[in-house]
């Protein structure tokens, strides 16, 4: 086939393969920033009632009175939606030209793994829990829609309210889906690294400790406050 | 030694294919896995069945025609090509499962044989340099720093064999496209042409049906040439350089 002729239709390389990747990589960076703040203000619960809604009125005062209150924590929330839809609508677009490549009726009889991770097999269906988790858990502990163990003004209180043990279930499919997004990170920031052209051979090493390490202390951050209210460290 | 088969037969590209047993007995360790399809398609051919169509050339790993999927492992559970594979790295009694590139880019042409034709598309997109010809320059009249000319020459061992697609759980071809865009960018000779180069490579990749890389590994832990995982990082940075530039 050497001779044959390419194909007339020319994509254009921004909207390839690659520049998709590149949008899923850096709107994954701006998640995984936010994400180690977010674990950094969650982990105030230690220090008390007071440090924690003081710290979380204070983010709805930054900039003012540069920005009207508020303003900093809507423009925040608004880099943060436009980032998960992008990342979304490029996971989805690769996930449909993968199955495109290999069709299901094409998969093998019999498939082995010699590299892959589970955490890089796990991206996909691990990414869409992550999605549900995060509207849940903006209905639970930001707009207080769901209230396992009532309603409050107080951030503290809503928390303390939700993991009660009685409401081990809420606190269980917590734990599930920050494991999920520990795995998630596992990969995904070796795989943004990549992506973003950072990737030398006697890197690889480093760059995938680097990608264990932030997925590490991002789960283990995360699951110390909730743990802590249902095992009664904090009331 | 005594082997079972089971190997991928489809009699044309619109052939829903199936897995067919066969028994083998006396097979030598010291046969090539090849020269053991050999054997098998001898026996086929004096009990007056179609033998088994399978790619190969040189035997010796290096024209990269000879892949298959070998218990779920492209080319096998040695890291080499197909024909260097010998039956010793199998045991007596083991039941082997045999099977094609599967991607929608390497359609099945028959039985274990596939149309490898769009890797020589994403070649002629982009994957030579243009030079004018006429007597070879000096050798020495272009000096190319060894860690240079050391990784070019790696990456220049790539032989298309495709076992980096077979293996891929999004059957993309990125180590094969990087392999020669790391191979062409190192050198002195690829410049020119370089910012255009990738552009070209990655557009004809997307066209053919490949899928994107999402840096899984299973490429280069097949890959019968070793060509290094970080050639995807290098095709990236060059291609994010040509968008920058507008090379679009
Ligand atoms: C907290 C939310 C999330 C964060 C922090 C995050 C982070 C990341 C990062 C850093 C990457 C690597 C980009 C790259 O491969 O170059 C990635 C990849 C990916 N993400 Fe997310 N993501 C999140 C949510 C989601 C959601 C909701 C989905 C569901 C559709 C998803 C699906 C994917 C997929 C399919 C990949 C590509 C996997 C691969 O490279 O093999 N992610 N994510
Ligand atoms: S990169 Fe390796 S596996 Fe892929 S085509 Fe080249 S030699 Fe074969
Ligand atoms: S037949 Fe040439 S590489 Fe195997």
């Amino acid at each position: 086939m050497a001779n044959s002729t390419l194909t007339k239709k020319r994509s254009t390389a921004y909207g390839s393969t690659v520049a998709l990747k590149t949008a899923m990589a850096i709107t994954g960076a701006i998640l995984v920033l936010y994400l180690i703040a977010h674990m950094y203000g969650n982990l105030k619960i230690f220090s008390g009632q007071e440090a924690f809604d003081g710290y979380a009125h204070s983010l709805r005062e930054l900039g003012y009175p540069m920005l009207p209150e508020n303003g900093f924590l809507w423009i925040f929330r608004l880099v943060l939606l436009a980032s998960v839809l992008i990342h979304i609508y490029a996971a989805v677009t690769l996930w449909a030209r993968a199955r495109r490549a290999r069709p299901a009726a094409q998969r093998y009889k019999v498939n082995k793994r010699v590299a892959r991770s589970y955490s890089s097999y796990t991206m996909r269906y691990g990414g869409v829990l992550v999605a549900l988790f995060v509207v849940f858990h903006i209905l639970h502990l930001t707009t207080n829609d769901i209230a396992p163990g009532g309603r409050s003004d107080s951030p503290y209180e809503r928390l303390v309210n939700g993991f009660q043990p009685e409401f081990w279930y809420v606190t269980l499919f917590y734990v599930l889906s920050v494991i999920a997004v520990g795995l998630h990170l596992r990969h995904g920031i070796w795989s943004a690294l990549a992506t973003l052209g950072v990737n030398m051979s006697r890197r690889q090493g480093m760059l995938n400790a680097i990608a264990l390490g932030i997925a590490l202390i991002v789960t283990v951050g995360f699951l110390l406050p909730p743990l802590a209210v249902t095992f009664g460290l904090v009331s | 030694m005594n082997i079972t088969l089971r190997v991928w037969r489809q009699k044309g590209q619109d052939d829903e294919g199936r897995l067919a047993t066969y028994k083998l007995t006396d097979v030598s360790p010291d046969m090539s896995f090849l020269e053991m399809l050999d054997v098998l398609n001898e026996k086929l051919t004096l009990e007056d069945e179609d033998p088994v169509a399978f790619d190969h050339d040189c035997r010796e790993g290096i024209c990269g025609a000879c892949g298959v999927v070998i218990d779920g492992e492209a080319h096998g559970p040695e890291r080499t090509t197909t024909c260097q594979l010998h039956m010793r790295s199998f045991k007596d009694g083991d039941t082997i499962t045999v099977e094609p590139w599967r991607a929608q880019a390497f359609p099945v042409v028959k039985d274990l044989v596939v149309d490898r034709g769009s890797f020589d598309r994403i070649i002629q997109a982009g994957g030579f340099i243009s030079a004018p010809t006429g007597t070879a320059p000096d050798a020495h009249a272009n000096p190319i720093p060894k860690p240079d000319a050391d990784r070019a020459f790696d990456a220049a061992t790539c032989i298309g064999c495709g076992a980096c697609v077979a293996a891929c759980p999004n059957a993309s071809s990125m180590l094969f496209t990087a392999a020669k865009v790391t191979h062409l960018g190192m050198l002195p000779q690829g410049q020119p042409e370089r910012a255009a180069r990738v552009v070209k490579m990655i557009n004809q990749q997307d066209e053919e049906d490949f899928g994107g890389c999402s840096n899984i590994g299973e490429c280069a832990a097949v890959c019968p040439k070793g060509i290094p995982l970080d050639t995807i990082s290098q095709l990236n940075r060059d291609l994010l350089g040509s968008l920058g530039k507008g090379v679009g």
